[in-house]
């Protein structure tokens, strides 16, 4: 599952996984965002979650992966 | 690539900075209050916009004018912060019209409260009791605009931009900054005994803000955010910081000895505990709306949006308005003008957007 949350404002981008991970029970989640305040948000959302992150930066854009 | 921390090693990694912003921003407005600014209002996003407004005569009450170093301390600082970590980046084009709307409408809220999410936050920390009636309605607004934010609420994407549509706004502040230091083009209060005469000296306060905007810029500090993202994520991470300010604020007033609880005769305050509660509670339905509080979306003008520039020239609008058509309160309340009609069309507007533009998405 990939979500594209490029140039959304606050707090769509997190919201956007929120809704991904509660309607679908999904075990892996990919997100790209393009900015460091919504990493952290969907950081801390994944965290609280019990998931795992990893975020890879490439040309200004951060590709997301929570999985458990 | 980063892996995720647990325990309280983690909580410590991302809730440090958030606290430590709060607490410097605290300790800033006690200080700038200390060097010359209004009290409990070492800073206020909403008020110093609307004495920049007054500066360049949008309006003429002319006990709010000057140029005030404070908000072009914030965007610079938070510009600088956003390109040395490489987070600065030209973006626009989200809604712009809307946005400049929603900015007026959140600056008539809080003129009519006197005092933006942040000099609310100052406000409770020097022992303003109008000040918690007013995070009561800000809460409320907050609440109500968390429903079409779970209903798919979108102001659509921002897109990147050249390079000059994220750097005219920080240039155009500059430039009028200095242009406000070495000539008299602006308007500039200097009655001591009114708001806009009260200035602590400005290299001290452009200083301090260039540091708040750089922390800010880094901890993501918004004082809408934080109940927002309690109430939708039980993330309290943003809360952190909005308490980190009250602490900081309250022992720096007890220190100065300037913490006086109550509700009459605090400083640059009214005691209209309806007026008090509605205008915030509509900015802080138009702050969630717009994806942050005034104070974010300086931060954010910085870093290159111009979306958020756009929302700020709202703000400076809004609060033309308010002063042309007497709808500011004043320590002696509430304005002579039709300040509960606009209230009310202020609320309209949020509640048609909020339905128009919560359409879920597949």
């Amino acid at each position: 599952m990939m979500i594209d949350a490029r140039g959304l404002s606050c707090p769509m981008p997190v919201l956007l996984v929120q809704r991904e991970v509660k309607k679908n029970q999904t075990k892996t989640v990919e997100v790209l965002v393009d900015n460091m305040t919504a990493v952290g948000n969907i950081t801390r959302f994944a965290v609280s979650q019990h998931y795992e992150v990893r975020t890879e930066e490439t040309a200004g854009e951060y590709r997301m992966t929570l999985w458990k | 690539m980063e892996k995720t921390q647990r325990g309280f090693a983690g909580f410590v990694k991302r809730n440090w900075l958030v606290i430590v912003s709060g607490l410097f921003i605290g300790a800033a407005a006690v200080v700038l209050s200390a060097l010359g600014n209004p009290k409990n209002m070492g800073f206020c996003i909403a008020c110093f916009e609307r004495d920049i407004a007054g500066a360049l005569l949008f309006h003429k009450a002319e006990v709010v004018q000057y140029f005030r170093p404070e908000i072009v301390g914030i965007v610079i600082g938070a510009m600088l912060m956003a390109m040395i970590r490489k987070e600065w980046r030209p973006q626009g084009g989200s809604a712009p019209f809307t946005r400049f709307l929603l900015g007026m409408f959140v600056m008539i809220g809080a003129l009519v409260f006197l005092g933006c999410p942040l000099r609310m936050v100052i406000r409770i920390g020097g022992g303003d009791v109008n000040a918690l009636i007013g995070l009561g309605g800000f809460v409320v607004g907050i609440l109500i605009g968390v429903i079409p934010l779970k209903l798919g609420f979108s102001l659509n994407r921002a897109y990147k931009q050249k390079t000059t549509e994220g750097l005219f706004f920080p240039i155009l502040l500059v430039i009028l900054f200095v242009l406000s230091l070495v000539t008299n083009l602006f308007a500039k209060t200097e009655d001591a005994t009114k708001p806009g005469g009260q200035q602590a000296v400005w290299y001290a306060a452009l200083l301090i803000a260039l540091v708040v905007g750089a922390l800010c810029q880094q901890s993501r500090l918004c004082m809408a955010g934080g109940v927002r993202d309690a109430v939708m994520f039980r993330d309290f991470h943003l809360i952190y910081g909005f308490i980190s300010i009250i602490i900081a604020v309250v022992i720096g007033n007890l220190i100065r000895n300037t913490f006086s609880f109550g509700m009459t005769g605090q400083p640059i305050a009214h005691t209209d505990s309806l007026y008090n509660f509605l205008g915030m509670a509509l900015v802080g339905w138009g702050s969630v709306l717009l994806g942050g509080c005034p104070l974010r979306q300086l931060v954010l003008a910085g870093e290159g949006n111009s979306d958020s520039a756009v929302t700020v020239f709202g703000f400076i609008a809004g609060a033309a308005v308010s002063h042309n058509f007497k709808l500011a309160s004043s320590a002696n309340g509430i304005g002579e003008g039709p300040v509960l009609p606009v209230l009310i069309a202020g609320f309209v507007f949020l509640a048609v957007l909020s339905v128009f533009n919560s359409k879920r998405r597949a």
